[in-house]
């Protein structure tokens, strides 16, 4: 599979020179293998996908963990969906009370947008997902939910014998008991352990993450020590801050790693990084 | 073993943090977690026993009525949330530590995640003497 990063910045988009190396685009990911075309969110990155995309693609997958505004704002800028010939598969959290078809609904109309669903030409197809598994085309998907506001979803994806693990909003303090220390009692462990590549939530230094206990994020460090509990191969670290430069990005990165060895890849994510394994 | 669903594990959590004594069990009753208050009550360290099988917990913890005589398991609030899925409260007495006969109170509700999967239940009990 190959994977390609179009946006990796955490809860608004970024954009500006001092973030040029780490990009400004908030949360999508594309999966490709093939004809099969899997979307992780559609942050603002999908925008770029949309545009760039191989025009022989006629399906795609967009899987969502969550309605935030990060994940979902670039939805109604995919050109895909106003293309009649391509037809798009919605999937996202169950809720207990509204369906996820109305919960998208309330993006696109007013006064958020100008469009409404049902103005476009093909109705994308919705899939309301809770602890799931199921499959498309070469690549086996699991999902959970996991500790963030709102029903929040981390996605592990197979390929072959290849996993990718992505959970980019996901606050381990509060969803683990004894952290890192418990596997049985830590949110997400599920969905990453021995994850090939690990894409995970680590908006922020840990004097950040003091400040803002229960918004739903994690600390760098913290990520770190989840990624080495589920044994991963490789770690990329999503969601960043979006006030963090490239510049203290680099330096949040060094002061964890340094004098320290893992058994691992470690990275701040970049968008525009291409992953083919 | 398996890792826990999110709302086990944010139960824990919750209890954890909580001055009540709480517990925690899965669909089937086995024990997966009781907080600092409820170790007081129960005089058993979960760091040493750890979750415990149904089996297991039902013989350290016996409650009984006024008189004396065990009750049997379907009038216990925790039993009947574990049948029923819904919210149960009742009073009854147990012996403490100390082998103290007290009155506690327990008020045990259902876990049920969305959209709507069962998944355990959660009791809190607090000391009630009749005045
Ligand atoms: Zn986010
Ligand atoms: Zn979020």
């Amino acid at each position: 599979m190959k994977v390609k990063v179009w946006g990796c910045r955490g809860s608004l988009p970024a954009p500006g020179p001092e973030n040029i190396s780490y990009g400004g685009n908030t949360s999508c990911l594309e999966i490709r293998d093939g004809d099969t075309l899997l979307v992780l969110d559609a942050g603002s990155g999908i925008q770029r996908l949309g545009r760039f995309l191989d025009k022989k693609v006629k399906v795609i997958h967009i899987l969502l963990t969550h309605l935030h505004i990060d994940h979902t704002m670039g939805l109604g800028f995919f050109a895909p969906l106003y293309n009649p010939d391509v037809e798009v598969h919605l999937y996202g959290p169950s809720s207990s009370s509204e369906s996820l078809l109305n919960r998208i609904r309330k993006y696109f109309s007013a006064p958020l947008f100008p469009v409404r669903l049902a103005d476009l030409p093909n109705h994308p197809v919705i899939h309301e997902l809770d602890q799931s598994e199921f499959e498309i085309g070469p690549f086996r998907i699991k999902s959970e939910f996991i500790c963030h506001p709102g029903p929040t979803l981390g996605y592990r994806i197979q390929h072959g014998a290849n996993v990718l693990a992505y959970m980019p909003d996901h606050e381990l303090q509060l969803g683990s008991a004894n952290f890192p220390l418990d596997p049985e009692w830590t949110s997400g462990f599920e969905i990453a352990v021995k994850a090939d590549l690990l894409f995970h939530d680590g908006a922020y230094s840990f004097s950040q993450y003091e400040q803002k206990v229960g918004w739903g994020h994690s600390a760098v460090r913290d990520t770190i020590q989840f990624a080495q509990l589920c044994q991963v191969k490789k770690l990329s670290i999503f969601h960043h801050e979006p006030t963090n430069t490239d510049e203290q990005l680099d330096e949040i990165l060094r002061r964890n790693v340094e004098g320290k060895t893992f058994g691992f890849e470690i990275e701040m994510c970049k968008e525009g990084s291409v992953y083919e394994f | 073993m398996p890792a826990q669903s999110l709302e086990l594990i944010l139960g824990r959590q919750f209890m954890d943090s909580l001055s009540i004594p709480g517990f925690l069990v899965d669909t089937e009753g086995n024990l997966l977690f009781y907080n600092e208050s409820a170790e007081e009550v129960f005089g058993l360290k979960f760091g040493e026993t750890g979750g415990m099988r149904v089996e297991e917990w039902a013989t350290i913890f016996t409650p009984m009525d006024a008189q004396g005589k065990l009750l049997p398991p379907e009038s216990l609030p925790l039993v009947q949330t574990l049948q029923s899925k819904i919210p149960a409260h009742g009073s009854m007495y147990i012996n403490n530590l100390n082998r103290e006969r007290i009155r506690i109170t327990v008020t045990a509700f259902p876990i049920i995640g969305r959209p709507d999967r069962y998944l355990g239940a959660m009791a809190m009990f607090w000391k009630s003497e009749l005045p």
